[in-house]
C-alpha cells in the first residue's frame, strides 16, 4: 500500500487505558503494510516512549524481573521506531510543553519534540487522520 | 462521496453517550454516505446477541457496515456465533485499509 500515510494523535498516558494498546496495534498493523505513520503524542502520551520507564518484579506473586517479563510501553514503541526507520517511516512526535510540565525528556532514541503545529502539518500532508482523546 | 468510520470503544452499558454514534451513523447513511462503525475495546460488549437495549440493531436495519474486533472479542470471552445478525468479525488489519481509503473520515468515540 504505497503513498500513504496515516496520522495518529494520542494523549492517554501509558498503563491507564486500552486505548494505548489499540493505538500501538493500529501503528503496528500500518506499519507492516508499509504505511507510513505520525504519531503526535500530547498530554499523557508523551510518557509512552519515556526511557526511564522499568520492568518490575511482582512481589505477590513472587516472580523476579525476568519472570514476570513486565512489558513497558517504551519497548513497544522502540520496536515500532525500528520497524520504521525507512520505508515505511514512523515520525513520533512528543508535544514539548506536555512534555516540560511532566518532566518526561528523557524519551527513548529517534522520538521528536514538536508541537500542535507539527500535528496540523502531519495531518495536512496525510492520506487519513485519528484522534484518540481521553475520555 | 465521503467515507465515514465511527471508531466506538465504549461500553454501552457504562457510558450512555454511545447513542451519539448510533444516531450520527443512522443520520450520514441516510445522506447516502458509506458509513462503517467499528467495535473495539469494551464497545464489542453490545455486539453480543443477548445484550439487552443494544443501540446496534439500528444500526445493522439503517444499512450501516458494523464490524467488531477480534482481538477485543477474544480478551472478553465472545465468540462469534454470539454476535447480532449483521455484526461481522474483523480485525486491527481491516480498521488499517478503512483508515488509509480516500475519503475517510474517521471519528474515535
Amino acid at each position: 500500500m504505497p503513498n500513504k500515510t496515516l496520522t495518529l494523535a494520542l494523549m492517554d498516558p501509558p498503563y491507564e487505558s486500552a486505548n494505548s494498546t489499540t493505538a500501538l496495534r493500529i501503528i503496528s498493523a500500518a506499519l507492516r503494510k508499509g504505511i507510513n505513520v505520525n504519531v503526535f503524542a500530547y498530554e499523557g502520551a508523551v510518557n509512552l516512549p519515556f526511557k526511564d520507564q522499568a520492568p518490575h518484579p511482582n512481589p505477590v506473586k513472587g516472580t523476579t524481573v525476568e519472570e514476570e517479563d513486565h512489558p513497558t510501553t517504551r519497548n513497544f514503541v522502540a520496536s515500532l521506531l525500528e520497524i520504521g526507520k525507512g520505508d515505511p517511516l514512523l515520525t513520533w512526535v512528543n508535544c514539548g510543553l506536555c512534555v516540560d510540565e511532566r518532566g518526561a525528556g528523557n524519551s527513548i532514541e529517534g522520538v521528536k519534540r514538536g508541537g500542535p503545529g507539527d500535528f496540523l502539518k502531519m495531518a495536512q500532508e496525510s492520506t487519513s487522520t485519528l484522534v484518540i482523546p481521553t475520555r | 462521496m465521503t467515507n465515514y468510520l465511527f471508531i466506538e470503544c465504549r461500553d454501552p452499558f457504562e457510558s450512555t453517550d454511545v447513542g451519539f454514534v448510533a444516531e450520527t451513523a443512522a443520520a450520514l447513511k441516510q445522506r447516502d454516505s458509506e458509513v462503517t462503525v467499528f467495535l473495539i475495546q469494551n464497545g464489542v460488549l453490545a455486539a453480543r446477541r443477548n445484550a439487552l437495549g443494544s443501540h446496534l440493531p439500528q444500526l445493522v436495519r439503517a444499512g450501516v457496515r458494523l464490524l467488531a474486533d477480534d482481538f477485543s472479542l477474544q480478551e472478553r470471552g465472545i465468540q462469534s456465533a454470539e454476535l447480532l445478525p449483521g455484526i461481522q468479525q474483523s480485525n486491527i488489519d481491516a480498521l488499517v485499509d478503512i483508515l488509509v481509503r480516500e475519503d475517510t473520515k474517521a471519528i474515535w468515540h
